[in-house]
């Protein structure tokens, strides 16, 4: 189909595309984000991003699915530390985090061979989304929304309310585990875009967003998704014509959302 | 006898190799009504874990009826501010029809908060919908943690009434844990009094005699309960090793120096 050729053919629109798929999923993973105050937990996966694409090279494995594996062994490793409870939730994710990303500098540095656009990663590039990219986005979007849909009532329930969910059978662990892996293949198909630094704020920003807005848990989601739409193509617009990084023009465009919309919710407010 | 909703025979969970719950035997029937009390730190909320099977025993056993479906009351419904949460999709994600849910939330007395949010609900009415919550089930047997936290002094003695009414109408057993000594001792059935172990059992105003019931909560208070004059059966020696790890307990109640504790 040569129009769907055309536009995929144009990097700006393979961008967008890319962009929007994103969004789609960074909605509801980013109302859960915020309803578990798991902010910095995110930056901690994402964080750890740079070392699986490191790790990819190393055991020639594509690099999305090496971020995906990187990302949940050390979320199931965060888990399994906090319990143990020797050390605040926040200072364990603030070592990991720092320490994470300076393990896959180092290790980058030591791989003079392969050539990687450092500045993309860590911030986001225009440029970079491939068609290949694409099928990543949105195969990871599809597994994401059918596992959200498949797991909504129990995902809501324990974040309402851990305790009266388990006595009513939902697995919460299980399902913990299940918004991990989903928070790991978002990093993953989100970095190109974003960049490993500002995906976080993907997630966060546009769920804060439509929380000033909503009224239910579901009303919420789907508001998080318009705003995060709103960010990608403004985001990247800017990008395109005044030549701005492009995870930072997202980031810039969601927190002027974000502004607006706390800013006139007052106004009628008061 | 009845068959046992739950029955426990000598549960015992440790929290790092201390006793949290030592050696607790409870039977809970239909129609029951059992009211855990106890200072701060005596395992009550543990002991109750325990019976909604979310806290692992570490020794002793523990057998529920098979097919049990139980309502539980937590302490508190702390929500976070970012999530927007109406009553009424609260109550839906028991799974049950939203007629249920309106039939539930009429009998704790909340039906008219339908449409409110949770987030503007008092304390009072926060229990009241987690009751209705729990009620939406159909349980079996109704375990409620502290359910008068946050009330006042009518709509506590009114929640009471509501617990008592809802075992007759649903013939439910309930296991509640409560502060409201005075409340309690009129509304239930049989009183545990816990610290760590099971210091005395039995009918509301026998075990405000009980010698460890005073101990555990000071003569005033077992004197202002007292209508009913009790003998025990076996003498009480110091057992300072139960409570030694539980400061709460000391400063709690002045005069307690550990539970004592019969060796039958």
């Amino acid at each position: 189909m040569p129009i769907i050729d055309a536009i995929l053919g144009d990097f700006f629109w393979r961008a967008l595309i890319g962009g929007l798929g994103v969004a789609l999923v960074a909605g509801p993973l980013g109302c859960f984000v915020v309803w578990r105050r798991m902010a910095y937990f995110g930056d901690t996966l994402a964080h750890s991003a740079l070392l699986g694409i490191a790790l990819s090279f190393l055991i020639s494995v594509p690099i999305n699915l090496g971020v995906i594996i990187t990302c949940v062994v050390l979320a199931v490793a965060l888990v399994l530390f906090s319990r143990s409870k020797t050390l605040a939730t926040d200072t364990l994710l603030g070592i990991l985090a720092h320490s994470a990303l300076a393990i896959g500098l180092v290790t980058l540095s030591f791989m003079p061979d392969i050539r990687i656009d450092l500045t993309g990663l860590l911030f986001g590039d225009l440029l970079a989304m491939s068609r290949h990219d694409l099928i990543w986005i949105y195969g990871g979007a599809a597994l994401i929304l059918g596992l959200l849909t498949m797991l909504w009532r129990g995902l809501l329930m324990s974040t309402i309310h851990e305790e009266l969910a388990r006595v009513e059978g939902v697995p919460v662990e299980r399902l913990r585990l299940a918004l991990m892996l989903m928070f790991s293949i978002v990093i993953a198909v989100a970095m190109k875009i974003v960049g490993v630094l500002l995906i976080t704020a993907l997630l966060i920003i546009p769920a804060a967003t439509a929380r000033r807005l909503a009224h239910n848990p579901e009303h919420m989601v789907g508001l998080a998704i318009v705003f995060g739409f709103v960010a990608v193509s403004g985001g990247l617009t800017l990008s395109w014509h005044l030549d701005t990084p492009a995870g930072p023009s997202v980031v810039v465009t969601a927190f002027s959302v974000f502004l607006l919309v706390y800013g006139s919710a007052r106004q009628t407010q008061s | 006898m009845a068959e046992a909703l739950v029955e426990l025979r000598r549960v015992t969970v440790n929290f790092d190799s201390r006793p949290v719950v030592d050696h607790v035997d409870l039977r809970v029937q239909r129609g029951d009504i059992i009211t855990i009390i106890g200072p701060n730190g005596a395992g009550k909320t543990t002991l109750i874990k325990a019976i909604l099977g979310i806290q692992p025993i570490s020794d002793g056993a523990l057998t529920m009826a098979p097919g049990l479906t139980i309502g539980y009351v937590p302490q508190h419904l702390t929500l976070e501010t970012t999530l927007p949460l109406s009553v009424k999709r609260f109550m839906l994600l028991s799974g049950r029809s939203l007629q249920e849910c309106r039939e539930a939330l009429g009998t704790t007395g909340v039906a008219h908060l339908l449409d409110a949010s949770v987030h503007h609900l008092s304390g009072g009415e926060k229990q009241r919908l987690l009751l209705a919550r729990a009620l939406a089930r159909r349980p079996d047997l109704l375990v409620l943690d502290e359910p008068a936290q946050g009330v006042d002094i009518n709509g506590q003695a009114a929640l009471y009434d509501l617990i008592r009414s809802l075992r007759d109408e649903l013939h439910c057993g309930v296991i509640m844990i409560s502060h409201d000594l005075h409340l309690v001792m009129a509304a239930t059935d049989k009183v545990i009094c816990l610290n760590q172990h099971v210091c005395c059992s039995g009918y509301p105003a026998d075990i405000s005699h009980d010698p460890a019931f005073i101990e555990t909560f000071g003569r005033p208070v077992a004197e202002s309960l007292a209508v009913y004059h009790h003998r025990h059966n076996h003498s009480h020696d110091l057992h300072g090793d139960v409570v030694s790890g539980e400061e709460g307990a000391h400063s709690e109640d002045g005069d307690h120096r550990g539970c004592s504790h019969a060796h039958h």
